[in-house]
């Protein structure tokens, strides 16, 4: 099973994950890939943890990530990214949106939201990639799109032609918000190329 | 023939429109809720939320009865609301062919438990499918009204979350034509199940069952992928999978249909290997009747039956071999992030109250619950769909006289309409002095903002007649019923504090929209802010457990709150209970 690839896309709900994973996966189709996603609704978007786990190939099998497999964790949010640490094999990449999101014991003054989780993961992985994305979509004109900045950074370390990723967001995104979303996905690419 | 992208349940909603369905009922419920949403988009299809589970079925069968072919979905625990009518269901069978799609949640992802319905099929007798991804899914829903027709029964088509949620490549086809049109024809006699219609139909169904396996065992859903070891596997649904991929040197006997059991394909296949695993998820439900067979074979001795597998448990249990190590976090304890009540939520004051009223609150299933939080920390019982006003009136039966007042009920109102119109129908029969609290949020928020008959709209975004749930209670008997906004905090504690105190039956409706209503209703409202110097630090508005209000502990002399206007909605709860009047209103 090693033409398999795995995405763990991490964060906190309300951030665009499933968008993002939705996106992830209809050009990974469009490129030629067998590809599965899998997800959890419901209680689990409350502002709660959320992961999405996207696996491509040549013919996938399981829906989810095993433990200590995952090619590349994805994080929308710092604390969700190290929380799925244990995924992500030896050797994997880390692209992570530098943003804290307090969880209701930090929120309430009861627990510390951890210090320097940067450092901290580029010592643990040194494939470590950490993209401003609340920065970046603010410039693309909406903080809303944070999930197409970090399509864009993520794009660059998956080995699909730009114009695919572009016809993905073309058939994700819905007209109106469209141009925006290219302009969030060009901000996030080009802030991989400067890294 | 079209290649795309789709989750299981947009699968099913696809076959059931291949198949020529004409109704769908289903009452919302993860990880079922959308195929029924998907299936809206489908003209042909008449979609409808019902208002619980038994009826959506009483309906898919008036549609079967009536000659079209109909779909019903539901969540696993939809069934134990449903198990009346399909039990007997299974004795009519069926005209049109009639489908009943149920998603269990292995890991109780949004759920109150982890049962396995595969007992449901082999209990009501009914045949059952099992896709293991949105293919099967697709390809075993078409099949199903087939099956359905063919041998005169309701079918089962069991899903998981993770083949509900999870997408997979699929290709679709068109929908059937020349079925026939549906029109009234009589059968009481096989309609009506009286005792002496029933008992000629049951033999019937015993038949049934023995048909279905001998046929099931010729058929292409189930098949055999040869390996190369001397390990056989048996297995189905999405823990094929996980088995496949674990093990790919063994050979498979892939099940299509998990009840009835193709038993003689499974005595050929186990005849061939040394070594026999079963791998399923949550109950032995293969295992046992495998074990019944008199053929040994190893499962649940090795699986866990709790939670849901993966690849790398099956692997671990099946080999021997330790899953892989991933990273290693030198963070030890992370905060964990449960979900929690929206900013904004309605819902939040009540339990404020509730809270400080030191209530004991009987509670039930929905985006309230979440109240069991800390630190509104205000919900002490939650059982199922409907149950906190029977665990109420229950309650104060039992309780000494100085206890019984401190009891409160709250329901939501997709709930209360659910079935909790009952168990307040017992409240005020039965001389109960409990009060009830209607979470009048105007929508099923928990599963994603269906409408309901208290909406005024309908699944096909139709309106309707808008239910009044104050008359409601009226009618069944409660004199002293009050609706109320749940934003003004203080009027909503004193009411509170004084239904409590009422030793007669009293209902209070507390009303405003879910923030995330899909109408525009919610007018939007500019953010709050904290006026740094104004802040004492007491932190009372923490105590609302606002997502967007946090601690900054190094703010101010001794901390200040902090509000953070990316997720703040302008509702000015936390402006209400602040005493130093710290919150000010952005107007940018
Ligand atoms: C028998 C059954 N059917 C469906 C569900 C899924 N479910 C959980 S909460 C809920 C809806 C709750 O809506 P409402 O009572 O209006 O409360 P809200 O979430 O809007 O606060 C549903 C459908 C369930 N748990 N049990």
């Amino acid at each position: 099973m090693t033409d398999i690839k795995n995405v763990l896309l991490a964060g906190v709900g309300g951030q665009g994950i499933l968008l993002a994973s939705e996106i992830l996966s209809e050009v990974l189709m469009l490129a030629g890939f067998d590809v599965k996603k899998a997800e959890v609704h419901g209680m689990a978007q409350r502002g709660g943890s959320v992961v999405s786990h996207v696996r491509y190939g040549k013919k996938v099998l399981s829906p989810t990530i095993s433990d200590g497999t995952a090619d590349v964790l994805f994080g929308f949010e710092l604390l969700e990214t190290c929380r799925y640490l244990s995924l992500l094999k030896k050797g994997g990449q880390v692209i992570v949106n530098n943003v804290r999101i307090s969880p209701p014991s930090v929120a309430l003054g009861q627990q510390d939201y951890p210090e320097n989780i940067p450092g901290y993961l580029r010592a643990a992985v040194d494939d470590t990639h950490i993209v401003n994305g609340m920065e970046l979509a603010e410039q693309a004109g909406d903080i809303r799109t944070v999930n197409v900045v970090l399509i864009g950074a993520l794009s660059l370390y998956l080995d699909i032609e730009k114009a695919l990723w572009i016809q993905a967001i073309k058939a994700m995104v819905p007209e109106r918000f469209l141009d925006i979303n290219i302009r969030a996905f060009e901000l996030g690419r080009e802030s991989g190329i400067t890294d | 023939m079209k290649k795309t992208i789709l989750s299981g349940n947009e699968a099913i909603a696809r076959g059931a429109y291949e198949a020529g369905v004409l109704v769908a009922s289903a009452y919302p419920g993860t990880p079922s809720t959308e195929i029924l949403e998907n299936i809206v988009q489908y003209s042909e299809v008449d979609a409808s939320w019902a208002t619980n589970e038994k009826v959506a079925l009483e309906v898919a069968i008036g549609a079967s009865f009536g000659g079209g072919r109909a779909l019903c979905t539901m969540k696993h625990v939809g069934v134990n609301v449903a198990a009346d009518p399909l039990f007997t269901l299974s004795y009519t069978g069926v005209r049109g062919g009639l489908l009943l799609v149920v998603a269990d949640d292995p890991e109780l992802h949004s759920s109150q438990n982890e049962q396995d319905s595969r007992n449901y099929a082999k209990f009501a007798k009914v045949p059952m499918f099992e896709p293991s991804d949105s293919q099967e899914a697709l390809d075993f829903t078409r099949l199903a009204y087939e099956v359905s027709e063919q041998f005169d029964t309701p079918v089962m088509l069991r899903t998981t979350t993770r083949i509900s949620h999870s997408k997979s490549v699929v290709t679709t086809g068109d929908r059937v034509k020349n079925l026939p049109a549906p029109a009234l024809e009589r059968n009481p006699a096989k309609l009506v199940m009286l005792p002496g219609n029933a008992r000629k139909r049951h033999p019937i169904v015993e038949q049934r069952t023995l048909d279905l396996e001998e046929w099931s065992a010729t058929q292409s859903f189930h098949r055999v992928e040869e390996g190369t070891s001397d390990v056989g596997i048996i297995t189905a649904g999405v823990a094929y999978q996980y088995a496949r991929e674990a093990l790919p040197d063994a050979s498979v006997l892939k099940l299509g249909m998990v009840n009835p059991l193709p038993k003689k394909l499974i005595r050929d296949f186990a005849a061939r290997y040394k070594t026999l695993y079963v791998v399923e998820e949550l109950d032995p439900f293969i295992e046992d009747q495998i074990k019944a067979m008199g053929i040994e074979i190893i499962g649940k001795d090795i699986l866990p039956i709790c939670g849901e597998l993966s690849t790398g448990i099956v692997r671990q249990a099946l080999t021997g071999k330790k899953a892989a190590t991933g990273v290693k976090g030198a963070l030890q304890t992370l905060p964990s992030r449960p979900p929690n009540m929206c900013p904004g939520c309605p819902h939040r004051g009540v339990f404020l109250a509730l809270n400080k009223l030191k209530a004991y609150v009987t509670g039930d299933i929905g985006c309230y619950t979440l109240g069991f939080m800390p630190p509104l920390s205000a919900m002490d019982t939650c059982i199922c769909m409907g149950a906190s006003i029977g665990n109420a009136v229950g309650m104060t039966k039992v309780l000494p006289v100085e206890q019984k007042q401190n009891v409160v009920a709250v329901i939501g109102d997709s709930t209360f309409l659910h079935n909790g119109i009952n168990g307040l129908l017992d409240m005020v029969y039965n001389k109960s002095s409990t009060t009830l609290i209607i979470l009048d949020n105007r929508i099923t928020a928990m599963t994603g903002r269906q409408d309901n008959p208290a909406s005024g709209y309908t699944l096909m975004n139709e309106e309707s007649y808008e239910v009044d749930l104050a008359e409601i209670c009226r009618a069944v008997g409660v004199k002293h019923v009050t609706v109320i906004d749940p934003y003004e905090l203080d009027n909503t504690r004193e009411l509170i504090r004084t239904e409590m105190a009422r030793t007669e039956p009293s209902v209070i409706i507390t009303r405003r929209p879910c923030m995330l209503m899909k109408r525009d209703v919610v007018e939007k409202k500019p953010p709050l802010f904290v006026e740094s110097g104004k802040c004492t630090g007491c932190k009372v508005c923490l105590q609302i457990g606002c997502p967007a209000i946090e601690w900054d502990a190094a703010a101010g002399k001794r901390g200040e709150a902090k509000v953070n206007r990316h997720l703040c909605v302008g509702c000015s709860q936390c402006r209400q209970v602040c005493k130093f009047d710290a919150f000010g209103v952005c107007n940018d």
